[in-house]
């Protein structure tokens, strides 16, 4: 079958600040095959971006990796000198950010920063690094690209930048691609344009993608595979059928609850999530959830929940998995 | 199932584990980070910062030395004792000397004396004094002129605030030293004759020259601040939640206090924080060119001045008001970052 | 663009109008005239000095006149140095002060530039707080003080460098040093925190995730966005510099144009003190304009707005 690409084992990242140490990831462990699309959805600050940040070597100062492997198309991540790193970067993998206004340096052209990235990656002369941008603009669906090229990042709207974004992305053909957010920061009719592109350029290309979201309106439609992520845990993981109609973990199960939907009657409201998210500084040393969680047991405050097995292609984290089959498992005694 | 058979935490388990928690047993996990209010936060990160706290002690201690420690002294700054010219540091005049073979007690000349036998310790202590009151005193008079007219004219707007802006861009683009040194010149004779004149005797005691390094500061220096209130203002008045309030229906006058002005008070103090030793400098820079406070009131600038003529002899006149005049620039310069880094809100992270 | 120009000259155009204007009445209104101090000078000498200068016509009349001849580019007659113009003056002593200014302007550049960007690059570090301790005092320091410093320390103590006059390249150090001082910690300080600045921002991070290299990152894509603030001080630079060229070009006995205008103070001679005023602020109006436009070339947002 399809190969594998990505091979993330244990990981574990802290950002070591004056107040102490901010365990962002706690043991993440996840693979991708060559053509998987990946949603990771979660909060902010549940550590999906940092995951994301961590496969491109983009871990902000204080952060740190503590623990874990990172396996990345035949690189070992963690062990790579930045000079061989770079060669990756924006060439085997890229990314696109969530915020277009502020991704592009404002002082170069669109074709300065687009061809900057051909030229470092590939060995085209000017002329046809100058060819290749205006193709790719071509590419992501910008009129006039000749014009655009010259043009500077405060003359393009918002929508039109994050297709250079992602026209920079893809300007090596990346076998990974990692889009943060990419449609956050965006008008709505304007993200739906964005995820239609992706979604064809992802047919033509063919290669992998993390979509990063909090919307899990993107993932269902983008996404095979979905990660859910909470306080630095993948809490569940399995494909998106599943996670839409067989939650294993009651995070997942709150965060399908308070998704508007089109079919239920009009005076029924939406179920938020109570509480505020954990401070990583101090995690509990149960189910990060367990302050949160409606049906929390006395077992969730104080242990880690174990791997639960739904499916080949599906787990979870949660104590009432292990209840259920606990139960199940002394009724057969 | 077999799963489970084979976690070996499955088999530590008992039904109990399973019952639900209670909210009480929930909550005691969620650890709450104090909520602190805006001074209370700037504050105890003013605190954590040690050198902050440094240049603050340094700042109160210069405060006792300019304006206790002369009192208690027993030379006085204009006093002249005979025979006791250019005495080298801890060095007695002749006759001081005899007063201490007899038994008396001398307090010493802890930086000598100067040409004119005065006690140099002690016109170091009043020349800080000068500079500092000098420092405090125009600063505070930039934070009421700058403040005003940048709350006028962003109160204002239109055609007002526009004029208003115009007249300070070109006050901005004049290097003010030049100006400040002209009419440095052209207020001291008038203020020296109308300091003769009946009801204005008490600017006597200050110094016509003091009273003019006022007028200079107050007329010149508070174009910064004139634009840092106002853009404060400016941006605050856009803001949302401002909006928000008066949506609620707050009074104008509740926006004012509430929002408008905690919200500029971080940066009004920081800003005249700053603006001391800038007017420290001004101040000596004026006295050192020769157009500070008069004789014999010594100002650490006509200090500084007086010694560059026999450095060659004399240096420790020379070295002790220039220490003194760097230190009070370096304190007040490192507490108002201090304090920038604890209270303006916009440099937080 | 065009458009913007010739609103910023014109402004800086009016700038010196309106300091023009401003010098000439409050020179007028110090009380007595430049000749009186003279005792040796009788009344009807004095009278006819007066008429000479044209001191004895009403004010708005010399108003008038002087605003006339400066228009022509006349700054008039010097009082004190007599039978010399004050463009005379300028002239000889004008290219020394800008010599040495313009010396301790690329001293502070190639001193704050880099050591900003390296303090920037070592944040937290040992390296950094170093530079950081430095500038600050740097900053502390005046001119004036460290010129009368220098000048004990190296010129009378060791007497490793000369103390008078800029005769051969060793008399240049001391002067320099002491007006580049505050400029280069200045710089420091704005380099370093703007670097900061820049290199948190979303591009940067876009640059990485290119696979950028350091060097490039830091030449390419940070340093021009970096530099924005330091173009900015420029204008206040010139003016620091010309503060401290007062001073320092009077202790160091230095043939240039600050030590004339402070020894046209102390003398009252007052076309010349309207002569430098009028040209020192020209140069410092003249400089904060062409700073504006060059800002808008390099940072193309601005053009819009």
């Amino acid at each position: 079958m399809s190969e594998k690409i990505l091979d993330i084992k244990e990981e574990r990242l802290s950002f070591f600040t004056p107040a102490g140490e901010v365990k962002a990831l706690n043991g993440v462990s996840f693979t991708m095959n060559q053509g998987d699309v990946l949603g990771v959805v979660g909060e902010s600050g549940s550590g999906k971006s940092v995951t994301a940040y961590s496969v491109m070597g983009l871990t902000a100062y204080p952060g740190k990796l503590v623990g874990g492997k990172v396996w990345f198309n035949g690189h070992e991540i963690e062990n790579m000198k930045e000079k061989d790193f770079r060669k990756i970067r924006g060439n085997e993998v890229s990314i696109i950010f969530q915020d277009p206004m502020t991704s592009l340096n404002p002082v170069y052209t669109i074709g300065n920063q687009i061809v900057e990235v051909i030229r470092l990656h590939t060995d085209k002369n000017k002329a046809d690094a100058w060819a290749r941008a205006k193709e790719l603009l071509e590419l992501v669906g910008i009129n006039e690209p000749e014009k655009r090229l010259k043009q500077y990042p405060h003359e393009l709207s918002g929508g039109m930048r994050q297709r250079v974004m992602i026209a920079i992305a893809l300007a090596c053909e990346p076998k990974l691609l990692i889009a943060d957010e990419p449609t956050t920061a965006l008008d709505v009719t304007i993200q739906a344009q964005i995820l239609e592109l992706m979604q064809d350029l992802r047919k033509k290309l063919g290669m992998s993608i993390i979509m990063i979201t909090h919307d899990l309106g993107v993932v269902a439609s983008m996404c095979e595979k979905i990660a859910v992520m909470y306080a630095g845990h993948i809490v569940e993981y399995g494909t998106t059928d599943e996670i839409f109609y067989q939650p294993g973990h009651e995070y997942t199960k709150g965060l399908i609850n308070s998704i508007p939907k089109l079919n239920t009657a009009e005076h029924e409201r939406l179920v938020p999530i109570e509480g505020t998210p954990v401070d990583l500084l101090n995690p509990p040393a149960g189910c990060p959830f367990a302050p949160r969680c409606k049906n929390c047991m006395k077992i969730c405050l104080s242990k880690m929940p174990p791997r639960t097995e739904l499916s080949d292609t599906h787990y979870t984290y949660c104590w009432l998995q292990q209840k259920a089959a606990f139960e199940k498992g002394e009724k057969a005694e | 199932m077999e799963n489970i058979k084979k976690n070996p935490l499955s088999l530590q388990l008992n039904a109990e584990d399973f019952l639900p928690a209670s909210n009480e047993e929930k909550q005691s996990l969620v650890v709450m980070r104090e909520s602190v209010n805006f001074w209370k936060d700037g504050i105890r990160r003013l605190k954590k910062n040690k050198i902050a706290m440094v240049s603050f002690v340094f700042i109160i201690a210069i405060a006792i030395f300019a304006y206790l420690l002369p009192a208690v002294w027993p030379y006085s700054y204009s006093e002249q004792m005979k025979g006791s010219n250019n005495l080298k540091p801890f060095e007695y005049s002749v006759s001081e000397q005899a007063r201490i073979d007899a038994g008396e007690k001398v307090f010493p000349h802890i930086l000598g004396t100067d040409r004119m036998g005065r006690d140099f310790a002690v016109r170091i202590m009043m020349g800080t004094r000068v500079s500092l009151s000098v420092g405090l005193i125009a600063s505070v008079l930039v934070l009421i002129i700058g403040a005003t007219y940048g709350a006028v004219a962003a109160f204002a707007g239109g055609w007002v605030d526009n004029i208003m802006m115009r007249i300070t861009d070109i006050l901005y683009t004049i290097p003010d030293i030049l100006l400040i040194i002209l009419l440095g010149m052209a207020l001291k004779d008038p203020l020296d004759k109308l300091s003769t004149q009946p009801g204005f005797k008490w600017m006597q005691t200050l110094g016509p020259n003091m009273i003019s390094i006022f007028i200079i500061f107050a007329l010149l220096y508070w174009v910064g601040m004139a634009r840092i209130v106002r853009s404060q203002i400016l941006i605050l008045k856009e803001s949302e939640y401002v909006t928000a309030a008066r949506a609620l229906g707050a009074s104008s006058g509740r926006i004012i206090k509430k929002h408008l002005l905690t919200n500029c008070i971080g940066t009004l103090i920081v800003t005249t924080t700053l603006q001391i030793p800038a007017s420290i400098f001004t101040e000596s820079y004026l006295s050192f060119i020769g157009l500070g406070v008069a004789a014999p009131l010594p100002s650490l600038g006509s200090l500084a001045t007086d010694a560059v003529k026999g450095m060659n002899t004399y240096p420790h006149l020379l070295i002790a008001p220039a220490l003194m005049i760097s230190v009070m620039i370096l304190v007040f310069n490192l507490f108002g970052d201090g304090l920038r880094d604890a209270f303006d809100p916009k440099l937080k992270n | 663009m065009a458009k913007y120009i010739i609103k910023r000259v014109a402004m800086g155009i009016f700038s010196i109008f309106i300091v023009a204007t401003v010098t000439f009445f409050v020179m007028n209104l110090v009380p007595g005239g430049p000749f009186v101090a003279e005792k040796s000078i009788s009344a009807a000498a004095q009278q006819a000095l007066a008429e000479k200068y044209g001191l004895d016509k009403p004010l708005g009349v010399q108003y008038v006149n002087y605003m006339e001849s400066l228009l022509h580019g006349d700054l008039g007659l010097s009082l004190r140095q007599r039978g010399r113009t004050v463009n005379q003056i300028i002239a000889s002593k004008l290219p020394v002060s800008c010599r040495l200014a313009g010396i301790a302007v690329v001293v502070a550049l190639c001193v704050g530039i880099p050591l900003g960007c390296i303090s920037a690059y070592n944040r937290g570090k040992w390296l950094d707080n170093v530079i950081i301790v430095f500038a600050t005092c740097g900053i502390a320091i005046p001119s004036f003080i460290s010129s009368v410093l220098l000048l004990y320390q190296f010129g009378m103590n060791m007497k490793v460098l000369p103390t008078v006059g800029l005769n051969s390249a060793a008399a240049y150090i001391m002067p320099v040093t002491a007006l580049a001082i505050y400029p280069s910690a200045y710089i420091t300080r704005l380099m370093r925190s703007s670097l900061l600045d820049v290199m948190g921002q979303d591009y940067m991070r876009t640059a990485r995730a290119k696979g950028v290299s350091q060097f490039m990152i830091l030449f390419k894509h940070a340093l021009r966005n970096a530099i924005l603030p330091v173009i900015t001080y420029v204008g206040p630079m010139l003016a620091s510099l010309m503060t401290g060229s007062f001073v320092v070009e009077k202790i160091f006995s230095v043939p240039g144009l600050g030590r004339d205008f402070v020894s046209a103070i102390t003398n009252r001679d007052y076309t010349m003190i309207m002569g430098t005023t009028i040209l020192l602020s020209s140069m410092v109006i003249i400089a904060n304009v062409i700073v504006d436009i060059l800002y808008k070339i390099i940072d193309p947002r601005i053009k819009l707005q």
